[in-house]
């Protein structure tokens, strides 16, 4: 079949237009490829759109927002939005909080899903049965249902209002959406072949050994994916955030929120700022500058572990 | 030989003999601590719940027996779970599928060696980052998740002359939501993205050395190394579907929930039911995509078992042969 195709690439020859057009055995064809970008991009255009949005009218002032003839360029970089949305939100002790609350669950909550993904995977125990149910049970009950019997557990152990609302269920595997996490690094691990095990422990691996030095560099991609995933659902948590952690009827008054609590209450916390202030009414730029604000950090990081998540990918491509 | 075999068996046996299977215990500890300290307490007490009337006062949480009366309330006086649950239905047939195959094709496309697919796949992380919280609403607010209306006019019309009535409201819809759908498929996109990234490229390479084409490559090699991604994904738009504050179920009981008149007792049965109702859709997934795998894995064993045979029937006439030759 080969045989027959010319060597030298001559794209105005029948055979090479073809080549040139569809593709051949090695390379796409500039047609596919067009056909492939033109569908990317328009995905892209569509998830681009709205936050784009959000960024440009972000930054226009209140002339700018009544003009119609601006539409997508602002007549003038205004940074004033994006200051007061800063003092709306209380940013500077907001954002220590936000992380605290979001980085040490979303941590806790990896390693204890690998373990138990791991051990639903690699044994047959007794209960298994028992666990699958109770696995799938806790995914599918809302969580409207076991909210004040929660909260009643939690009153009870003193940890309303603290970090620990978030993080003592996270560490002991039962965090936000936990089910989900542990069956993406059940499916990483089933991937690994008993023979691989086998082989391991005729050199002498015991069962952590094999779990350390076979199993883990298997899984690193949905280290990343359960980190990533997971710190985005603590980061956008409101409800169950305003419920435990910054419920303000337990009477303490320097509880701790996030930036997205801030955000929900962004038109009520900008009255109580402006009061007196006349006519200094919440326009839209400035609660689009709090949106833009609360998800630059999730962006910032996605680009940062991005890398490493293709990295480590391919390197485990490699090691099979 | 034999030395090497007894020893295999004796590492078989300590990998994952009866005996093994104790250290699963010890992975699974921190897990089952939470159960019983997080899970098991209200769980029962959801259960207990829904069987009273619960009046939640300044003293405390007062319940009141009343046995199956929530349920029976919910199944035969109120008209407006029934109605939640069926849309609710409507939306997982036509939509789960949608999602999930619209992720696939967009996680394969991402797969691609194309220039720039850094970029393009960091886009497609917006999704994952922009549905899970408020900042969706906000969105929707503007009209920006939504096609323009007076396409959805045109859509619904070509729609009516050729369906059935009631089919045509929630494909309309669908068409009215077919951005909101792709906001909503970006968790699924980015898992299937890492599975795909595992797929062994020596086999593909082989099978292209074969002659196989790239659509014959994708059936018969891609599918089925992430068909149990695909069954994740299903289950997971699913839930999703079912509890996000979007569906009319959860609004539901979230306004039960704070209703004087009903009361959490009353919410928490709800819950109940529709978490029932999850857990037979979920059945269903896993059978209907659970079921092609074994079908593969039952060819698999025959193809096998055939082989056997035929080694043995081989085996058989050399030595058949053999002897004939002594003889």
């Amino acid at each position: 079949m080969l045989k027959n195709v010319p060597m030298r690439k001559n794209p105005f020859s029948k055979e090479g237009a073809r080549r040139f057009l569809l593709g051949s055995y090695e390379e796409k064809g500039f047609l596919v490829k067009f056909a492939l970008y033109l569908v990317l991009i328009v995905i892209s255009y569509i998830y681009l759109y709205p936050l784009l949005y959000m960024l440009v009218t972000s930054f226009m002032s209140v002339d700018d927002l009544v003009n119609d003839s601006v539409h997508w360029i602002p007549t003038s970089l205004n940074f004033d939005n994006f200051k007061q949305a800063f003092e709306v939100m209380d940013f500077k002790n907001t954002i220590l909080d936000t992380l605290q609350l979001s980085v040490i669950p979303a941590a806790c909550q990896v390693v204890v899903c690998c373990l138990t993904g791991y051990a639903f995977s690699r044994y047959r125990f007794k209960g298994k049965a028992i666990g699958w149910g109770l696995l799938i049970l806790t995914f599918v009950l809302p969580s409207q249902a076991t909210m004040v019997p929660t909260y009643l557990i939690f009153k009870d152990m003193n940890i309303i209002g603290t970090v620990w609302a978030f993080v003592l269920p996270a560490v002991l595997g039962q965090g936000f959406k936990t089910t989900i996490i542990t069956l993406v690094f059940f499916l990483f691990f089933s991937q690994i072949s008993t023979s691989q095990i086998e082989a391991a422990s005729l050199d002498g691996c015991g069962h952590f050994k094999v779990f350390f030095y076979i199993a883990l560099p298997c899984v690193g991609a949905a280290f990343i994916i359960g980190f990533l995933f997971s710190l985005v659902w603590y980061w956008n948590e409101t409800y169950l955030t305003s419920m435990y952690i910054s419920n303000s009827s337990i009477g303490n008054t320097n509880s701790m929120t996030t930036l997205l609590v801030k955000l929900s209450q962004f038109e009520a916390s900008y009255k109580l700022l402006n009061e007196g202030n006349g006519d200094n009414t919440l326009n839209e730029a400035i609660r689009m500058a709090g949106t833009v604000i609360c998800i630059t950090p999730l962006l910032v990081v996605y680009f940062c572990l991005q890398k490493y998540f293709v990295q480590s990918v391919d390197m485990v491509g490699l090691k099979d | 030989m034999k030395e090497n075999k007894t020893l295999l068996k004796k590492v078989k046996s300590r990998m994952f003999g009866r005996e093994a299977n104790w250290y699963a215990y010890i992975f699974l500890l921190p897990w089952i601590i939470g159960i019983a300290f997080f899970v098991i307490r209200p769980l029962a007490l959801a259960i207990y719940y829904s069987f009273c009337e619960v009046n939640i006062t300044a003293r405390g949480i007062v319940c009141e027996w009343i046995g199956f009366d929530n349920f029976q309330e919910i199944w035969v006086k109120d008209i407006n779970f029934i109605e939640q649950e069926l849309s609710f239905l409507i939306q997982v047939i036509l939509q789960v599928p949608i999602i999930v195959i619209f992720a696939l094709l967009a996680a394969l496309l991402l797969n691609t060696n194309l220039k720039g697919k850094g970029i393009f796949r960091t886009i497609f992380f917006l999704p994952v980052i922009v549905v899970s919280g408020p900042i969706i609403n906000e969105l929707q607010g503007q009209g920006a998740t939504s096609v323009a209306s007076s396409d959805q006019m045109i859509v619904t019309q070509v729609i009516s002359s050729f369906l059935p009535e009631w089919l045509v409201e929630p494909i309309s819809g669908l068409f009215s939501q077919l951005i909101l759908i792709l906001w909503y498929s970006g968790i699924q996109i980015i898992m299937f993205l890492a599975i795909l990234q595992k797929i062994d490229l020596n086999m593909i390479e082989a099978a292209k050395i074969d002659g196989a084409t790239g659509w014959e490559i994708f059936w018969k090699i891609t599918l089925p190394a992430i068909r149990s991604i695909i069954l994740l994904n299903a289950v997971y738009t699913l839930v999703y579907l079912a509890n996000s504050g979007t569906n009319g179920v959860i609004n539901l009981i979230s306004a039960a929930m704070l209703k004087a008149t009903r009361g959490y007792g009353y919410a928490s049965s709800m819950a109940w039911m529709h978490s029932l109702i999850v857990l037979v859709l979920l059945g269903l997934i896993f059978l209907m995509l659970k079921g092609k795998a074994d079908a593969f894995l039952k060819k698999q064993k025959k193809i096998a078992k055939e082989n056997k045979r035929r080694e043995r029937q081989r085996r058989r006439w050399e030595a058949d042969a053999k002897k004939r030759a002594d003889a």
